[in-house]
């Protein structure tokens, strides 16, 4: 998967969880609870999912590394190489 | 015979608008089943019926915006012939019972299951806002795979099914029915300070040995197992509800009654704006995994606008939480009927003083809102002592 790939997913789990936002409208830098105001509920919705569709369990202290696109895209790219 | 009629779904509520039937005339309802859907401020509500019997008739229109205590449907107990002036037009919809009613409930309910459509497949999960948009634009929701939570269809899915030049330029329908939520929840809180006079208690908790004990927990487990800490405090405030009865209950016309179970409202913020708390019955008796799960299943519901009729109106007791990353504490609004309301602040990490040494642990603040007409300080403070102390065993929650 390309890191544009990874990218995608990562947005297109986000709007799943949170149907009101709009991928494209999504800032690399947005946090998705100070910016895109995901609750507790919703970031474990997230979570999941991500878990489903990568493969990748995230544990609870690496949360924060998935907070902005940027960042999961990151994360999730290396998480998957390892 | 019963008249099965437009419920009351919450202190605030006047009227609400049909919008669908799940059963006809001749189908065999059961209590608890899901029969209608009904339009109201709060979005769609599914409305389940309180006894069991034969449809005989529907008797109000979809579509229709009908009061509170209007008749939607005649209901036959089984067996039961309808009276002579609704029988004479009707057809032998509902056919002579010779034999008694069987006795056997899995009987009767095996049946039911495979006569009854699947409320899922009948019913089509949508959004007040994407049912508005699309019976503008003529766009058929049952043809729209819905990406909202459990596959409701919402105004997203309304909207790109529609051909851009066919849109026009963002009418105001999403904004109407905020305002309308907007304006449920102004006549319920606006009841709530003219009639209850609140008191607040605050209290500190320190949480860190029941935050600790569900990291370890959480660490053991996939993703979709793992419990939130919100949890622990919904179940440790449902437990304290039972053990203090002045907090768990309704306030009527003949003064307090306090309720035999703890049926756990949940404050849940709709995105976008707005709030509602549906209740999870008898969350005192359930297990952390099945209140998870229950809250879990309550959110999505919430926010897809698909709650059941006794969920808008079975609450004893109503728990709000600001979450992980909002202020330190909150004194709400108690919910009438209901005589209590607690607020739980975000868990922060500060100084504490433990064993004589200062130490930094993860406190929250509790608040509790109480009704003075049924409680005073002292019961207030043995609620909130019980949650304290239920969380600092969180395994034997």
């Amino acid at each position: 998967m390309t890191h544009d790939d990874i990218r995608a997913a990562f947005l297109e789990e986000l709007v799943k969880v949170a149907p009101d936002l709009e991928a494209d409208e999504i800032g690399d830098d947005d946090h998705i609870q100070d910016d895109l105001e995901l609750d507790s509920m919703d970031v474990l919705n997230l979570v999941a999912a991500l878990h489903t569709r990568f493969g990748v369990d995230i544990p609870e202290p690496d949360y924060v590394r998935i907070a902005t696109p940027a960042l999961a895209t990151d994360y999730l790219g290396a998480r998957m190489a390892a | 015979m019963g008249i099965f009629q437009m419920p009351s779904l919450g202190a605030d509520m006047e009227d609400g608008t049909l919008v669908e039937w799940m059963v006809k005339p001749g189908d065999e309802v059961h209590r608890g089943d899901i029969v209608a859907v009904v339009e109201t401020q709060k979005g769609a509500i599914e409305i389940e019926i309180f006894q069991d019997g034969v449809v005989h008739s529907l008797d109000a229109e979809l579509g229709a915006k009908l009061p509170v205590g209007a008749p939607l449907a005649t209901i036959l107990a089984a067996g039961e012939a309808p009276s002579s002036a609704q029988a004479a037009p009707m057809p032998a919809t509902v056919p002579e019972v010779e034999t008694p009613e069987p006795e056997k409930a899995p009987v009767s309910t095996a049946v039911a299951d495979s006569e009854l459509p699947r409320p899922a497949m009948l019913g089509i999960a949508a959004s007040p806002a994407a049912r508005q948009r699309a019976a503008e634009r003529g766009v058929d929701l049952a043809a729209l795979a819905g990406s909202g939570p459990a596959g409701a269809v919402v105004l997203s899915d309304v909207v790109s099914a529609i051909p851009p030049s066919a849109e026009p330029a963002r009418p105001a329908k999403a904004a109407d029915a905020m305002t309308e939520m907007r304006k449920a929840i102004a006549a319920a809180m606006q009841r709530s300070k003219r009639e209850i006079p609140h008191f607040q208690l605050s209290q500190n908790v320190d949480i860190q040995t029941a935050s600790d004990w569900l990291a370890a927990r959480n660490a053991a487990v996939p993703p979709a197992e793992r419990i939130l800490l919100g949890t622990l405090f919904m179940k440790a405030a449902a437990r304290a509800a039972a053990q203090v009865k002045e907090m768990n209950g309704h306030y009527g016309e003949g003064g307090f009654t306090p309720a035999a179970q703890v049926n756990l409202g949940v404050a849940v913020a709709l995105r976008g704006g707005g709030l509602i708390a549906p209740a999870i019955p008898e969350a005192d008796k359930l297990s952390l995994p099945a209140l998870m799960a229950a809250m879990k299943d309550l959110v999505a519901r919430a926010r897809a606008m698909r709650l059941r009729s006794s969920e808008m109106t079975s609450g004893t007791l109503t728990v709000s939480a600001l979450g992980e990353k909002g202020a330190d504490a909150m004194a709400g609004i108690i919910f009438p009927p209901q005589v209590a309301l607690l607020a739980i602040g975000a868990p922060k990490v500060r100084p504490w003083v433990v064993d004589g040494a200062i130490v930094p642990r993860l406190l929250v603040t509790l608040t509790l809102s109480a009704d003075h007409r049924v409680s005073d300080g002292r019961q207030a403070n043995k609620f909130l002592a019980e949650i304290d102390t239920l969380l600092q065993s969180p395994e034997a929650l």
